[in-house]
């Protein structure tokens, strides 16, 4: 058995997601190699040869692989695919994007954001925003996988796998092309690993409130900050701060959810946390009832006397 | 230009649905059922492109059982030109949704396919995707505003650390994230118009196409439940739980 994991990096660095998939893969298990498609991505390669419990990592590097556009990715993943019976990637954006095009083009399904592991050809995921979890057995020969990380630990460093330079096809590449990437400055913890969150809703009424009181909390903590579908949408906080089904799936120590009232949606980003705080005036919100601690009140009061107290 | 929308039928957003008790799957008897989110987002950018001058037909066309003639006539209200139902009962996995689709492509030639980028009820995030690869079409998921020009389109993608822009060649697939558009909702008298407009019924074997499934459903199961904790009165309280009682900061 072999398997390839597709990494999640930005060229300089790691993403520690990948690191997460790689338990899942050791969990199938069989030989690992970690495919880094990229550009002068030899940083990224490096730091993916240390994880442990990897064979080897093959680098392919070309303009349209830079920023991992579909197309070419696909074609790259489909030109290794005969070495490998299970392909899998985590489910970043990134990994959402390329590996159905994958599987397509190895006339495969794909099993989508799997959370754990059963055997190595059975897993669970869930369907409904979480509501139900589908236990599920591929049939086909190849097996292609996203892993949902929130419930997989990171590998650790410890491993010194060969780092092998690979060519990239070029099939595909003319299809699309990258402009540009706006992405949020921010030198908080990313949502995806840090161990405190904490996030906004709809309550918080504009983007000025939401820094204001926001802000100072997480700061107090060292979290990173999060949002609901509703505070996005109305401008208060950016989108890839969005927290639920169609946001990030997250699963800190610590997630306060403040002026948010719980619909399926969001729950189905947080409610694996270890610990959930919700703020909320209405003391039926349905946050409440996975909450561990809940505080009926303003969090205009609340959240500013957390900030002062900590 | 021609666009075609794929459209789902789908458990409504709203229903908080059940798993079945010998766990063979999730109870949908008497459940509100609509078009699935992302695809009213899907026909309505169609709808924009289209009053905008830069489409000229909109093709709707869903794969489900007969009732999913309902979120067609959704779709046609809201404005799309004609619609295809290619009617299959029971799970339709998205690898075959895909081949389907292409069939339809073949026959329609469009130069756009806007779908969903997921369907909320298997939540697989596949279908586009899927679709794209077996065309061999430019694809741009996660869409967040699509600007067309010559021969080319120019999208907006929601990513995990922000938004990228691309530009895809003509033909393309398209998947609608949330805040591409806000869908209108269709107006009494178009929902009457749209009982006029073509409709046509097809079946898998029309477009050669098998219906398999490739994935074993062993089980549904119950996610794990939470309990609801407790009410605390004030920060000071809640400070000294989550220090002394929880230990996470
Ligand atoms: C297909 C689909 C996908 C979706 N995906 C997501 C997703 O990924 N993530 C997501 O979050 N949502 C998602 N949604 C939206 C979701 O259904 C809800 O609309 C959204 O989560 C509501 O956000 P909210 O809790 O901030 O706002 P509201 O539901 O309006 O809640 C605001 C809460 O603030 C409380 N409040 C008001 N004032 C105060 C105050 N001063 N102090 C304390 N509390 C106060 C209120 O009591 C209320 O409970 C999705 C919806 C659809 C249809
Ligand atoms: N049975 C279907 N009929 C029509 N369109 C579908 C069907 N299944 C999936 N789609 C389209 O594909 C998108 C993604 O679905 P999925 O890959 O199942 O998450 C949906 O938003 C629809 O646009």
């Amino acid at each position: 058995m072999a398997i390839l994991l597709f990494a999640e990096h930005d060229n300089a660095s790691l993403s520690e997601q990948t690191a997460k998939a790689l338990t899942a893969a050791s969990q199938i298990g069989g030989d690992v190699d970690i495919l880094i498609a990229g550009k002068s991505a030899s940083a990224a390669a490096e730091a993916a040869a240390k994880l442990s419990g990897v064979r080897k990592v093959l680098l392919a590097e070309s303009e349209a692989l830079e920023q991992r556009l579909a197309e070419a990715a696909a074609a790259l993943i489909v030109s290794l695919a005969p070495e490998y019976d299970t392909i899998l990637a985590p489910a970043t954006t990134s990994g959402k994007n390329v590996l159905p095009r994958v599987a397509a083009l190895l006339d495969v399904m794909q099993v989508s954001e799997v959370t754990e592991v059963v055997s190595a050809d059975t897993f669970k995921r869930p369907i409904y925003a979480g509501n139900a979890i589908e236990v599920v057995q591929p049939t086909d020969a190849t097996k292609v996988l996203t892993v949902r990380t929130a419930g997989f630990a990171a590998a650790t460093d410890g491993g010194s796998a060969e780092v092998s330079p690979i060519d990239a096809p070029s099939n595909g590449s003319d299809l699309s092309s990258f402009i540009k990437n706006i992405q949020t400055e921010s030198d908080r913890p990313e949502l995806n690993s840090a161990k405190i969150i904490v996030s906004g809703g709809r309550a918080l009424g504009s983007e000025d409130k939401f820094n204001e009181v926001i802000t100072p909390l997480a700061d107090k903590l060292g979290a990173a900050v999060g949002a609901s579908r509703a505070a996005v949408d109305a401008g208060y906080a950016a989108n890839d701060l969005q927290v639920g089904q169609t946001g990030k799936v997250v699963a800190p120590d610590l997630y306060i959810a403040c002026g948010i009232s719980g619909a399926i949606q969001h729950l189905a980003g947080m409610k694996d946390s270890k610990i959930i705080v919700a703020i909320n005036t209405d003391e039926d919100a349905p946050i409440f009832q996975v909450a561990d601690y809940g505080i009926v009140g303003d969090l205009f009061d609340i959240l500013p006397e957390l900030a002062r107290q900590l | 230009m021609k666009v075609l929308v794929p459209v789902k039928r789908v458990v409504d957003y709203n229903v908080k649905i059940r798993v079945k008790a010998d766990n063979s799957g999730v109870d949908l008897a008497n459940v509100k059922m609509s078009m699935n989110p992302f695809d009213e987002i899907a026909v309505e950018e169609a709808v924009r492109l289209k009053e905008a001058g830069k489409a000229d037909e909109i093709i709707a066309v869903s794969v489900g059982p007969a009732q999913a003639q309902d979120v067609l006539r959704t779709a046609l209200a809201m404005g799309a030109d004609r619609a295809i139902l290619i009617t299959v009962d029971g799970t339709v996995e998205p690898l075959t949704v895909a081949k389907l689709l292409k069939g339809v492509v073949a026959d329609v030639a469009p130069e756009l396919v806007i779908l969903g980028k997921q369907a909320i009820d298997d939540d697989a995030n596949q279908t586009g995707q899927m679709l794209s690869a077996l065309l061999g079409w430019s694809q741009a998921t996660f869409a967040s505003e699509i600007e067309l020009g010559d021969g080319t389109a120019k999208v907006t993608r929601e990513i995990d650390d922000g938004l990228q822009a691309i530009e895809v060649k003509l033909p393309a697939i398209v998947t609608a994230d949330l805040r591409l558009n806000e869908p209108r909702y269709a107006s009494l008298p178009n929902i009457m118009k749209a009982k006029k407009k073509p409709f046509e019924t097809k079946e898998p074997g029309d477009y050669g196409v098998t219906v398999e499934r490739r994935l074993n459903v062993l089980r549904v199961e119950e996610p794990s439940q939470r309990e609801a904790g407790i009410k605390v009165s004030s920060a000071a309280e809640l400070i000294d739980k989550l220090k002394n009682e929880a230990g996470v900061i």
